[in-house]
């Protein structure tokens, strides 16, 4: 492939033209939900454990932190109002996403990648079957269903953390940490973290997919195709939770 | 088929633990608003003077919260602020010659609108108008008009 601009504008072009393609087979897709619901499992499923175990360290860090930085205002008590906002705006859609990619992004590239190493893809399209339609669309839509879902069960871990190093051991009022955090949130924060991560799950399962089905038939197309993924996946996240903040606060 | 019994559990799971995820956060995070429906009526009530006080703002009596701020507009015909005030269905029972006062939560805290039960027996519809009202205090005002009094003194002191 040839590089210089020409060649960025066409790459653009190229993935535009891709997601174009999948969200036009998306209520095709949808008559065959056994499809997708394997791939919800594979996506979302199978990334619980860590999207779970990351947001309870990482709320506990907010609550220790958060309990710090308030302390010295004398104010603890807003910790829940704190240690919520934070995980349901910003960390759970963002960390959830750079998890993502890490965990469920990079599998769906390489075995996209590795279907079009060995041939399967084209076999698939001599048996008249197309692979974009079979193949890559169910496992776009699982990525985007399962995001939403692990964000949420991101935040809802996360505040537990940081109501048990907040209230368990640093001992913030129970009573003050939830009824603070009430008052405080509204809907509004909350479809601020949900429309987020919608978004990151559009863009982070569409780069993961591209990668893949565009990967050079090699091995090591296929480990490039991976790299690309988690590279442009967290870049695109960071850059979009920035527009997207912008807009919604 | 195993695996794919494994697989039809986790994914349920999943998605189950998603949306209990997803109610936890809408219910048991954020405060319930009082009804915006049908289960509310609106009254109006003119102030001089609104300060910082903005649409959502609690409405309470005695310090309990029945009902928020809906909307306030200018009113060129009695040139003041007209706030309606929306206030939930169960609280029927306020009197029709009470009272309304912008005040602030604490020194720097939020302005809310409290009602103070007038004697009536009559109460207040859906509609109806609060003929008493109490203007926010804008500190600013307060300040100036007690260095202006200040320097009164100060000027009279200096004749004599």
């Amino acid at each position: 492939m040839s590089s210089g601009p020409l060649a960025s504008i066409r790459e653009v072009g190229r993935y535009a033209l891709f997601v174009g393609g999948l969200v036009a087979e998306v209520p095709r897709a949808l008559l065959r939900p056994g499809l997708v619901v394997q791939q919800v499992y594979n996506a979302g499923a199978l990334s619980l454990v860590i999207v779970m175990l990351s947001g309870l360290f990482v709320g506990m860090v907010l609550g220790l932190q958060g309990f710090d930085l308030l302390e010295r205002f004398g104010s603890e008590e807003s910790l829940g109002t704190a240690a919520a906002l934070g995980l349901v705006k910003e960390l759970g859609p963002v960390v959830t996403a750079l998890l993502f990619a890490g965990r469920a992004g990079t599998a769906l590239a390489s075995e996209i990648g590795l279907m079009r190493a060995t041939d399967q893809l084209a076999a698939m399209e001599m048996m008249a079957v197309d692979p974009v339609r079979r193949v890559v669309v169910p496992r776009f839509l699982g990525g985007v269903i399962s995001m939403p879902l692990l964000a949420a069960i991101f935040s809802m871990i996360g505040i537990y953390g940081a109501q048990l190093v907040g209230v368990q051991m640093m001992g913030v009022d129970p009573g003050q940490f939830w009824s603070q955090m009430r008052g405080a949130v509204e809907q509004a924060d909350v479809m601020e973290g949900v429309i987020k991560s919608v978004v990151f799950g559009l863009s982070c399962s569409a780069i993961a997919v591209y990668e893949g089905f565009h990967a050079a038939p090699t091995a090591e197309g296929v480990g490039r195709a991976t790299t690309r993924t988690v590279v442009l996946s967290s870049v695109m996240v960071l850059l979009l939770d920035y527009m997207l903040t912008a807009i919604l606060l | 088929m195993r695996s794919n019994k494994a697989m039809e559990i986790g994914t349920g799971l999943f998605v189950l633990l998603g949306f209990a995820a997803m109610f936890f956060l809408v219910t048991q995070i954020t405060s319930r608003e009082v009804g915006f429906g049908e289960r509310s009526y609106r009254i109006g009530a003119a102030f001089e003077q609104v300060g910082g006080l903005k649409p959502g703002a609690p409405v309470s009596m005695s310090g309990v919260t029945v009902g928020r701020v809906e909307s306030i507009g200018y009113d060129f015909d009695a040139y003041q602020a007209e706030v309606v005030l929306r206030i939930e269905s169960r609280y029927d029972r306020i009197p029709d010659d009470s009272d309304a006062a912008i005040y602030t939560a604490g020194l720097l805290g939020g302005q809310y609108v409290g009602i103070g039960p007038g004697g009536s027996e009559t109460f207040l519809q859906d509609g109806d108008q609060i003929e008493f009202t109490q203007s926010a205090i804008v500190l600013e005002n307060l300040i100036s008009k007690f260095l202006f009094s200040r320097a009164e003194e100060a000027g009279t002191e200096e004749m004599e």
